[in-house]
């Protein structure tokens, strides 16, 4: 008993000021993971303060981004061509998933269009397989992934890179959000549809734009996902994690999105290295969500997250 | 004798599934469709049914396995109801990042921990033989006819069962909590008590299903069996079949089993072979597809469907 309570409560402690670097490190590292969850979430975020819905197949969508990023670039476009070839085909993405799924199911109950993206979590996953092929594939975009050492701490390119992209990402949009007139149009249809049409902000061209913008965001997340840990089938279940991540940060703040991001990987990376040796290891597939379960029971709007008013 | 081997493999292929699923289906649409919480880890729960029934059935080999189906169905209720004390606090999809985290955690205790499979080294669990009534209705020796009469004879139960829930007490005040949470609360509807039955009703038939799963259908069996792919593939047979109806789970069932076998027999029969993975990423173009065009088209499934076959016939040729 005594053991369990020591593993639980002193060793991991004693680990981590026994050898501050390596602590440095393992938090680094979970930083790093933590905003490239925060780049999916970002696109689920986006989606839901405009339209309500909780996009499931956002993951789905850094796939199929990178995919098509991939493919092209095998079949020798260059970069820069492909990139924009593929901004091009999530815009028009953006475009059919309004017209097909959205409009029709206009007023219907939230739950009902998250389960409409369900299936379009699994229509969008065969979909691409079955155009760019279901082998792991290389994306190389030329961020070397090599690691470099300062102060005796290991800091990987790649990672660093990808930190510093989704920094410039929420940096962008919150200025999108914030100062310009779409973003303001936005915002309101975000508050409340209905006094949104009444002046006149057209809801479909709103709802085309966000989900467009959910689309270069995926690109974004697919390009570092897949730079990472190559392009393949599990990409997709990033978007699982994402989940925690924003009932951590709320669903519908961008900051949020972020600090819930970066508590998720590095709660995660902690409990993997110092506590899940103590369990047999492979926590990471679950952490999260215990994490995010134990928050909710405490605070069900999430970090940011405006206030749940409920009315009969 | 090809006749004898072409029934074999449709209770095997087909009609054994169907009914399995469908008890997983049921109860997967009483949660879901009657009380309106979303969960996202049926497989989960039905993995608790499988290795209960393991457990049960290795350690006490004189239990009849009808009777350790149940036990198994109980023990996965008492998880279910575990995992369904944050639906008090959190509804909607909240709940279902919830469940998901009781799906992920619970595979990952089966993988984990050696006692689940009694230490084999494979990971895996094996039915055992056992007999019902002199019959042989698990293990490898079982034939196909006694698990489907086993399987049928479960899902007949617990539709039965099931039915007559819904149409009762415990399932207005689930649908009530459903409709409007709030409203029901101030008629007097106590959420913890009907939300918390909801769920260990619900995981109960998946304990059972996932019993049935492991020892009628696939005879042995890891968790990959249970992944998450199962949970989806469940709650498609609940959207598919109709939300908030029994006879939706078993269309449901019936209709998600056909597909895949739809789907590598029609090409086949037009000279046109597609490659497995074709296959499979077609397979999951067409369910995709189909729950938005339900969701569309038809929100009450495959049941509202067929009552209104039901109800344009009354008028022609069938008048009464």
């Amino acid at each position: 008993m005594t053991e369990i309570l020591y593993g639980v409560f002193v060793g991991p402690f004693r680990d981590m000021a026994g050898s501050p670097a390596f602590l440095v490190e393992v938090l680094l590292g979970g930083v790093a993971t933590g905003l490239m969850y925060s780049l999916v979430a970002l696109g689920f975020v986006l989606i839901f303060k405009a339209s309500g819905v909780f996009n499931f197949a956002q993951g789905v969508m850094v796939l199929f981004a990178a995919l098509t990023l991939v493919g092209l670039m095998e079949r020798g476009v260059p970069v820069a061509v492909a990139l924009v070839m593929t901004m091009a085909v999530m815009v028009g993405l953006a475009f059919l998933i309004e017209r097909v799924v959205l409009r029709p199911l206009v007023n219907q109950e939230a739950i009902i269009l998250f389960m409409a993206t369900i299936g379009l979590n699994f229509f969008l996953e065969g979909f691409g397989e079955m155009v760019w092929g279901a082998n792991v594939k290389k994306l190389d975009v030329g961020i070397p992934d090599r690691s470099f050492i300062v102060a005796g701490v290991q800091i990987n390119q790649l990672e660093m890179s990808a930190a510093a992209t989704a920094a410039v990402l929420v940096a962008i949009l919150a200025v999108f959000f914030q100062r310009t007139r779409i973003g303001r149009a936005l915002r309101a249809v975000a508050d409340d549809h209905e006094a949104a049409l009444s002046i006149g902000i057209p809801l479909k061209t709103i709802w085309l734009i966000v989900w467009s913008v959910a689309g270069l965001v995926a690109i974004v997340a697919g390009i570092m996902w897949g730079a990472k840990s190559g392009v393949q089938f599990s990409l997709s279940l990033v978007a699982l994690k994402a989940l925690p991540v924003l009932i951590l940060g709320g669903f519908t703040s961008v900051p949020g999105a972020i600090v819930g991001g970066l508590i998720v990987g590095v709660g995660e990376k902690l409990g993997e290295v110092y506590w899940g040796p103590l369990v047999g290891g492979a926590i990471e597939n679950w952490f999260a969500y215990v994490i995010a379960l134990v928050f909710l029971l405490f605070r069900p709007q999430g970090l940011f997250g405006e206030r749940i008013i409920e009315r009969v | 004798m090809i006749y004898r081997e072409a029934g074999q493999y449709w209770l095997q292929a087909v009609l054994i599934p169907f009914l399995i699923y469908s008890m997983a289906a049921i109860g997967l649409n009483l949660l879901t469709g009657y009380a309106g919480q979303l969960s996202l880890g049926t497989g989960g729960f039905m993995a608790v049914g499988g290795y209960a029934a393991f457990k049960l059935t290795t350690a006490f080999p004189w239990l009849n396995i009808v009777v350790v189906f149940a036990l198994a169905g109980v023990i996965a209720a008492l998880v279910g109801l575990v995992f369904g004390v944050p639906s008090l606090r959190i509804k909607g999809f909240y709940l279902a990042v919830a469940t998901l985290a009781a799906q992920f955690f619970l595979i990952w205790l089966f993988n984990k921990v050696a006692w689940f499979t009694n230490y084999a080294s494979s990971g895996t669990i094996t039915a055992p033989p056992r007999t019902v009534a002199g019959v042989m209705v698990t293990g490898p020796l079982a034939t196909a006819g006694a698990r489907y009469v086993a399987a049928l004879g479960l899902v007949m139960l617990g539709a039965l069962v099931a039915k007559n829930l819904v149409r009762g007490r415990i399932g207005r005040s689930w649908m009530a909590i459903r409709d409007r949470d709030i409203a029901a609360e101030i008629i007097g509807v106590r959420p913890l008590r009907t939300k918390l039955l909801a769920f260990g009703i619900s995981s109960f038939y998946c304990g059972v299903a996932g019993a049935e799963y492991v020892f009628l259908y696939l005879g042995s069996a890891e968790t990959l069996a249970f992944d998450i792919g199962l949970s989806f593939l469940v709650l498609f047979m609940v959207i598919i079949g109709g939300l908030g109806s029994i006879l939706g789970s078993f269309l449901g069932a019936a209709f998600i089993v056909l597909v895949p076998i739809f789907l590598t027999n029609v090409p086949h029969m037009l000279h046109l072979p597609l490659p497995v993975a074709l296959q499979k990423q077609i397979e999951l173009m067409v369910f995709g597809g189909l729950i938005i065009f339900f969701l569309i088209v038809e929100p009450h499934g495959l049941a509202r469907l067929w009552q209104i076959a039901k109800e344009k016939l009354r008028l022609w040729p069938f008048p009464h």
